[in-house]
């Protein structure tokens, strides 16, 4: 056999290695959590809160608490980043201003997570005097997650084509009719999908939480924008670090753990497929 | 014959960039008759008929010089509303274009843009229009479908119909039939006699023959300047310029 | 008529378009101001290079040396986990694959790519923590070394996802020219395929590099929290993210340690800023190159 057939033979052998490991360990980690955190899952862990100082109960409060604080975050998000990306795609403003909003958005999505949360803590826990509340969390989540709403929707509006843009203002339509009644119907599965994603990316985030919205323990359930609340990511943490009976609280964090994920996991599986179903289309 | 101008271009200069695309034209266009502007690819044709509703707007980085007069208004001025514009002059383009909704909205979208409500109105509209177009009898039964369902020449038919409905006093065609078979040609060329009888059409096309059939005055266009210009028949069987006998004959383009 | 308000819209938009400016200004001026009144107190030079990290003492010092390295330790740990894995996997589906299997493949890592992080933290706790103490006979299984394994696994997905578009984007011509005159996949891979990707690659890599080093979670969960100058992998160490996350609760609001934190931030987020824009720069040269390969 020629040498370099082997060296072929060997380098393929080393990059299914590779991927085998990637898909080893990850599967791993679904494997864990799913079959540890189903133990937990019950009618009753979804629907009551939690009982016996965080060792008994459900996780219904936290489970609330991140669908507001996510809803919260799309609320903010969604009209701010479609406006930039209608504005980026349709207006198209000068060179200059087109190259300052894509660095801002870049550097805005590079951020860590973290540094969210100490922006959030100083300017809407503090400054703004929201205090730690759903308000506060949703602000830092919605400013988290915008820039990827921006790039979602800008790739659905320049995938629509400029002949029916054409088409619409020869009728005697205006730019904002254009926009309205074609451009932005046309390009609504595209936006949607880049919502989806960062529904569940809004979900999964802790660190911009923690010090802007989430307690470990709260009575009852949040009454208004303004109460703290709990929520599944930042639970799963406390459940880990605080309190006194270690493997009871491991067992309940395998179990919010497994919600957490499977719910994200789902969102962007649905996200991704519809992704892929439209990017086929507008290639074939 | 007795000709009224319509629209009249006046040493009319077009810059993409650096590139000087249009070099001073200027010529009279008549009211109901068809006029068809000729010429190799790339020589400025579409360019030049997209003046005519301000479509080069939405190409950055370009300039415009001289004037365009549409029943006397220069169109070409900043101050010019040229929504208004668009709906007195009507455009069909290369490829057809309908909207992803049902034949019906797409008929409709050009009412609905002018805050036309009237239900009535608008189906009694839509029905006229898509007879209009000789595409009636082929849709009747399903204005719900989706527009997108139809074949190439009814989807250009369709985009004729939907022009039609603003009641637009000109249509510009933009090499309307360069996607379609020989039947669909035929159909929209028919149509477009027919047409001229209550608007004045411009037309662009790359298919000598198909100039000769159905316009009354025809413009050569060659590398950005309007060579010749006059009665179809005339140009077509004695040509002024050398330049468009070769063209005719064949020699380039 | 049309044109007033025509142009109403569009300045609405514009403005709204502006608020990632806005924002991505505001983290900057409020990381600036909540961490200035620390540097009237310790010289910058302190803060950068001293060598402990003793925010609640009394005095207290604050030096970011310890933090900073743990943050540099655990990123070149997680690098090691996340490159070979990554670029591996992406070279799997893009040269190995077939058109099904990588349809497959791809979205899969995709939606991998988004389990959140504090997820991977809870699993680096309950399950990686306790098997690395026991193989490696450690005093407690919350190292530098578990961190670096979480931190690469979870950055794998991101990395490979980056890298497989790098290596899809290399133009197919390319591939045949070295196929006709008798390279066989492998070297095509390696001399032609790979080479032309570089910088893209690179660019999967320096992102790699920038979200591990901002990841807080995994790291805050896993990495034990020790505030020392990290000497071994197997001792656990406090990186940047986590001091902040886990001392945030007990600074006082406008306190010296609340500043010190802010400050943390600060250097964080020019470090990630460093890295985000020489992976813009890099990826914005490689879109040039391969635009003049056509």
């Amino acid at each position: 056999m020629k040498k370099s057939n082997i060296s072929q033979k060997i380098g393929f052998f080393v990059i299914s290695l590779c991927l085998i490991a990637t898909l080893f360990f990850l599967g791993t980690i679904l494997y864990f959590i799913t079959v540890r955190g189903i133990r937990s899952i019950s009618w009753e862990f979804l629907t009551k809160p939690p009982s016996g100082g965080m060792t008994e109960g459900g996780v219904s409060p936290a489970i609330l608490g991140t669908f507001y604080l996510t809803i919260g975050a799309i609320l903010f998000a969604l009209p701010l980043g479609l406006a930039c990306a209608i504005y980026l795609t349709e207006y198209t403003p000068k060179n200059i201003v087109v190259k300052i909003l894509r660095i801002s958005i870049n550097n805005l999505a590079g951020v860590p997570s973290v540094v969210f949360g100490l922006f959030g803590l100083a300017v809407f826990v503090k400054f703004f005097n929201f205090g730690v509340s759903i308000l506060s969390g949703s602000l830092t989540l919605g400013i988290l997650i915008l820039p990827g709403i921006i790039s979602a929707s800008q790739e659905a509006l320049t995938a629509i084509p400029q002949s029916l843009r054409e088409a619409s203002l020869a009728l005697g339509a205006s730019k904002w009719q254009t926009i309205r009644k074609i451009v932005l119907p046309s390009s609504m599965p595209g936006i949607l999908t880049g919502v989806i994603l960062s529904i569940g990316r809004a979900a999964g985030e802790t660190a911009p939480i923690i010090f802007t919205a989430a307690v470990f323990y709260m009575h009852g359930y949040p009454k208004s924008i303004f109460s703290e609340v709990m929520a599944l990511p930042y639970h799963i943490y406390g459940l880990m670090t605080e309190g006194t009976s270690p493997e009871k609280q491991t067992q309940i964090a395998y179990g919010c753990a497994l919600i957490l994920m499977f719910f994200v996991l789902l969102l962007s599986a649905i996200a991704i497929y519809f992704r892929q179903k439209q990017r086929r289309v507008q290639h074939g | 014959m007795d000709n009224v101008v319509h629209i009249k271009v006046s040493k009319v200069n077009f810059f993409y960039g650096k590139t000087h695309v249009l070099k001073n034209i200027s010529m009279d266009i008549y009211k109901n008759k068809v006029t068809a502007i000729i010429g190799p690819s790339g020589c400025g044709k579409s360019t030049f008929i997209r003046l005519f509703n301000r479509m080069n707007d939405l190409i950055p980085n370009t300039k415009v010089e001289g004037h365009i007069y549409l029943d006397g208004e220069d169109i070409l001025l900043t101050k010019t509303d040229v929504v208004n514009l668009r709906r007195k002059v009507g455009m069909v383009f290369q490829k057809p274009n309908p909207f992803p909704k049902s034949i019906f909205r797409n008929i409709s979208y050009g009412l609905e843009v002018n805050n036309i409500k009237d239900r009535k109105f608008i189906e009694e509209r839509v029905i006229e229009s898509l007879k209009k177009a000789a595409l009636w009898e082929e849709v009747k039964g399903r204005l719900n479908d989706n527009a997108l369902m139809l074949s190439g020449g009814q989807q250009q038919r369709l985009c004729i119909a939907r022009c039609l409905t603003v009641e637009p006093e000109v249509i510009l065609f933009d090499e309307p039939c360069a996607s379609l078979d020989p039947i669909s040609t035929k159909k929209i060329e028919e149509l477009i006699t027919e047409l001229k009888k209550n608007y004045t059409i411009v037309i662009v096309t790359h298919n000598m023959q198909q100039a000769a059939r159905i316009s009354d005055y025809t413009a050569f266009l060659y590398l950005g300047e309007l060579v010749e210009y006059g009665i179809t028949e005339k140009l077509f069987t004695v040509p002024e310029n050398p330049k468009t006998e070769e063209y005719l004959s064949g020699k380039f383009g | 008529m049309h044109r007033v308000r025509e142009n109403i819209y569009k300045w609405v938009f514009a403005i709204m378009a502006f608020a990632s400016i806005i924002f991505l200004v505001g983290i900057t001026i409020t990381l600036i101001t909540q961490s200035f009144p620390l540097f009237r107190e310790i010289p910058v030079k302190s803060f950068l290079l001293g060598k402990a990290w003793y925010p609640t003492y009394d005095p207290p010092e604050f030096g970011t040396f310890p933090l900073v390295a743990a943050s540099v330790f655990v990123t070149f740990g997680a690098l090691l986990v996340c490159v070979p894995l990554g670029i591996g996997s992406a070279l799997y589906m893009n040269e190995i694959a077939g058109y099904r299997q990588k349809s497959l493949l791809k979205p899969l890592i995709e939606i991998l790519a988004s389990i959140p992080s504090v997820v991977y933290g809870f699993f680096g706790m309950v399950i990686v923590a306790p098997f690395i103490q026991k193989v490696f006979n450690l005093p407690t299984g919350l190292t530098a070394f578990t961190g670096s394994i979480v931190l690469g696994i979870m950055a794998t997905p991101t990395v490979a996802s980056i890298a497989e578009d790098a290596l899809s984007f290399v133009p197919k011509s390319f591939r045949e020219a070295s196929l006709a005159v008798g390279a066989n996949r492998w070297q095509t891979l390696i001399k032609v395929v790979i080479p032309s990707a570089g910088s893209g690659i690179s660019t999967a890599v320096i992102l790699g590099i920038s979200r591990a080093i901002g990841e807080t979670m995994t790291v805050l969960m896993v990495t034990g929290g020790a505030a020392i100058i990290p000497k071994s992998f197997f001792q656990p160490v406090r990186p940047m993210t986590s001091t902040i996350a886990a001392e945030m609760g007990e600074a006082v609001f406008g306190g010296l340690h609340y500043n010190a934190l802010f400050a943390i931030g600060l250097v964080l987020f020019i470090i990630t800023l460093f890295f985000n824009i020489l992976a813009e720069f890099i990826s914005n040269r490689y879109r040039l190159k391969l635009g003049a390969g056509r």
